[in-house]
């Protein structure tokens, strides 16, 4: 797929108490070499300073990696976003997440869920796609 | 007369040029065969490259150094594997009554995951509720210990605790076999996450402790066990977290390798004589789906743990050379595709490990690339067990693969490619230098990346995720168990109340005496950490005193 001149910027994080960051560097890693501007945190941050660096760094996508159910907090982060103003930024996850607690993230305001085996290609396109509709809707705004 | 049939069997200049041309000739342009280590596969092995009578003293005999054929003279026909299934979730009396299921059909060993909280170093009253019990249990006093292992003779099960520094999780036992009137001389198992380098490497859930206070840590740890706890294994030198965070096998025994002789001279500064402690270190593996190179892995990495133990480290006593392993199948290797197919993944990769010679075995529950696993996910991974142990006839003969050509040459390949890797890690300042200069992490990016690419490639075949998909219907997914929010709320009561009701003089004095410790290098710190547990410390209360004083452990963010 081809995309116009955007270069999306996304922030790659782990909220919660699971360390498990191969998924999120290897995402980060690939999303940079789609030549995304990425800005990668270690794990285990808290959804306070997740908002706080979403917003000073005023990104277009947050995606959130969980291989153990720190997916659980996902709505909580989604709350603490709307609260700060950051209502428009686009939210994914990846990783292990069962059915039931996809429809909840959805539900929550997640724009997708990735699971294990998703292709690299796939995820940058689609956090190409969530980017532009995240700047248009900011200009519309 | 007929020639005698060795000489048929074994390869002659002609018949292999034969061979050779007809190959070529059918085969059309040969594939570039290279293994998840990459080294180059060629498809056939002879005595060309690999000839016992050349090679006899790189194998010795089962029990004999260098230990290729396994590290006892019986091995698995003597005595089989311990069958562990790692298990924990919930309240501690919800995993106890997980613990009395798993040992009734057919497990010989406890072991204890803690909720990730606990991994994180934060008391109940710290976290986010939705995260509690989810992926381990929630124990955080030694009352909650003597709960989870109510019913558990500790003086006859050997446990091994997720228990990474300051080791609470053992302190807690501890405790509980005091009360119990049980002698801590009998209480036997492994404090499986004692690894500091290895968290720091592939983070995990662990990292709560800097670097030298850590390496302190440990040191005080395994001289406590040695002293007081001496059938406990205080050193697990684990490769498994590398391996599943992207190591190529070879990378994974090497920094393994490297980090065993960095706590080994760690020790060895202190005045520690080896043969004291490294009979009770032990090393803890994945086994990936590559089947022949997995099985190589381990015997090579017992060959060269042989000499390093003997030549590097100066110990003379044989038990001090034995490469001690639990494997456990590797979870990267499960696919959320067609989840039934795990089972045959994890099938492939116990026989990887039982022939590689393993002391102790985890099999994966086909469900855990979707969550935590269901209960019948963890029966049938206890059953895979016991096919392999009890019908399919893997345990009848010592190293049966020993004296083929393919497995001792691969073997010998992968000695070499770790001793390089060993080399490169040695040059950089041995494992600790290398892990502080981000050097080891950076490799296992890049290894992780590369097999990352293979597989978006459709280089390496996922079945179910680049190769044989098939249109699945979600229903028909397990249902993953959440721990009961109820029981969860009652178990964060009753640790309020407990906190409120014990002894605030005996908790204070005992986490002071933990501060002077940290100050003082003479003194134990996991001594103290046991004496907090008996006054009625939780492990919030420890790990937070332990980061004032010793530091926070930070990652780096490598990408």
């Amino acid at each position: 797929m081809t995309h116009g001149s955007l270069i999306p910027k996304i922030l790659v994080t782990k909220i919660g108490f699971d360390g498990h960051d191969r998924g999120s560097r290897v995402v980060a890693a690939a999303l940079r070499d789609a030549g995304m501007e990425v800005i990668y945190t270690p794990p285990w941050q808290e959804i306070a300073a997740v908002v706080k660096l979403a917003m000073e760094e005023d990104v277009d996508v947050i995606g959130i990696s969980s291989l153990a159910t720190d997916h659980l907090i996902v709505p909580k982060l989604m709350v603490a976003l709307r609260s700060a103003g950051l209502g428009d930024v686009g939210v994914i996850v990846g990783g292990i997440v069962p059915d039931r607690e996809e429809q909840v993230l959805l539900e929550a305001g997640v724009a997708r869920v990735f699971h294990p085996g998703s292709a690299m290609a796939d995820i940058a396109d689609f956090v190409h796609g969530l980017a532009e509709r995240v700047r248009a809707r900011r200009i519309a705004a | 007369m007929n020639k005698p049939i060795v000489s048929q069997l074994l390869s002659t200049p002609a018949a292999h040029r034969e061979w050779e041309q007809e190959y070529a000739a059918t085969i059309g342009t040969d594939k570039n065969v290279i293994n998840r280590s990459g080294v180059a596969i060629e498809p056939l092995y002879t005595e060309r490259d690999w000839s016992a009578a050349e090679h006899a003293g790189e194998l010795g005999l089962p029990g004999q150094p260098p230990y290729t054929r396994g590290i006892y003279a019986t091995m698995h026909r003597g005595r089989t594997w311990t069958q562990r299934q790692l298990i924990g979730m919930g309240t501690p009396a919800e995993y106890n009554e997980r613990l009395m299921e798993v040992l009734a059909q057919g497990a010989t060993a406890v072991s204890l995951i803690p909720c990730n909280s606990v991994f994180r170093g934060y008391d109940m009253d710290e976290s986010h509720i939705e995260l509690l019990g989810t992926c381990g249990t929630v124990v955080n006093t030694a009352d909650h210990m003597d709960r989870a292992l109510q019913g558990v003779d500790l003086a006859r099960t050997s446990c091994a605790m997720n228990d990474p520094s300051p080791f609470t999780l053992l302190a807690f036992m501890l405790a509980t076999a005091r009360r119990r009137g049980t002698d801590w001389r009998q209480i036997s198992g492994t404090s499986n996450q004692s690894d500091y380098l290895s968290h720091y490497v592939a983070n995990h859930m662990f990292f709560r402790i800097a670097l030298p206070g850590a390496r302190r840590i440990l040191a005080d740890h395994i001289a406590f066990c040695n002293q007081h706890v001496p059938k406990w294994n205080p050193m697990s030198v684990v490769g498994q977290h590398m391996q599943q965070a992207g190591a190529n096998p070879a990378e994974a025994v090497a920094f393994t390798l490297s980090s065993a002789i960095q706590n080994a001279q760690d020790c060895i500064a202190r005045g520690m004589d080896p043969d004291d402690f490294l009979p009770r270190f032990t090393f803890f593996f994945d086994i990936s789906v590559s089947f022949f190179e997995e099985i190589a892995k381990f015997r090579a990495a017992r060959r060269i743990w042989a000499r390093v133990a003997r030549d590097r480290l100066g110990a003379k006593d044989p038990r001090s050379w034995r490469f001690k392993f639990h494997g456990q199948t590797s979870g990267v290797d499960l696919t959320r595709q067609q989840p039934l197919n795990n089972i045959a993944r994890v099938t492939v990769q116990a026989m990887a490990g039982i022939l590689g010679g393993l002391q102790s075995l985890h099999t994966d529950a086909y469900d855990e690339a979707l969550s935590v696993p269901s209960a019948d996910g963890a029966r049938i991974a206890v059953a895979t067990q016991n096919i392999l142990r009890e019908e399919a006839h893997l345990t009848d003969v010592i190293d049966p693969l020993g004296g083929s050509f393919y497995i001792e040459k691969l073997t010998d390949d992968m000695q070499a490619e770790i001793e390089r890797i060993v080399k490169i890690v040695d040059d950089a300042g041995g494992m600790y230098q290398a892990v502080e200069s981000g050097l080891v992490q950076r490799m296992i990016g890049e290894s992780a990346r590369k097999f990352q690419r293979r597989i978006d490639d459709a280089e390496q075949t996922v079945v179910g995720v680049n190769a044989y998909q098939v249109e699945e219907d979600s229903s028909a997914r397990p249902i993953n168990p959440r721990p009961n929010r109820d029981a969860m709320q009652t178990h964060l009561d009753s640790f309020k109340a407990f906190k409120a009701q014990r002894s605030q003089a005996a908790a204070q004095g005992a986490l002071d005496a933990l501060v002077r410790a940290a100050g003082d290098p003479r003194d134990n710190v996991f001594g103290r950490v046991v004496e907090a547990a008996e006054a009625g410390c939780t492990h919030g209360e420890i790990c937070h005193t332990l980061r004032r004083e010793l530091g926070f452990g930070h990652v780096q963010a490598i990408v």
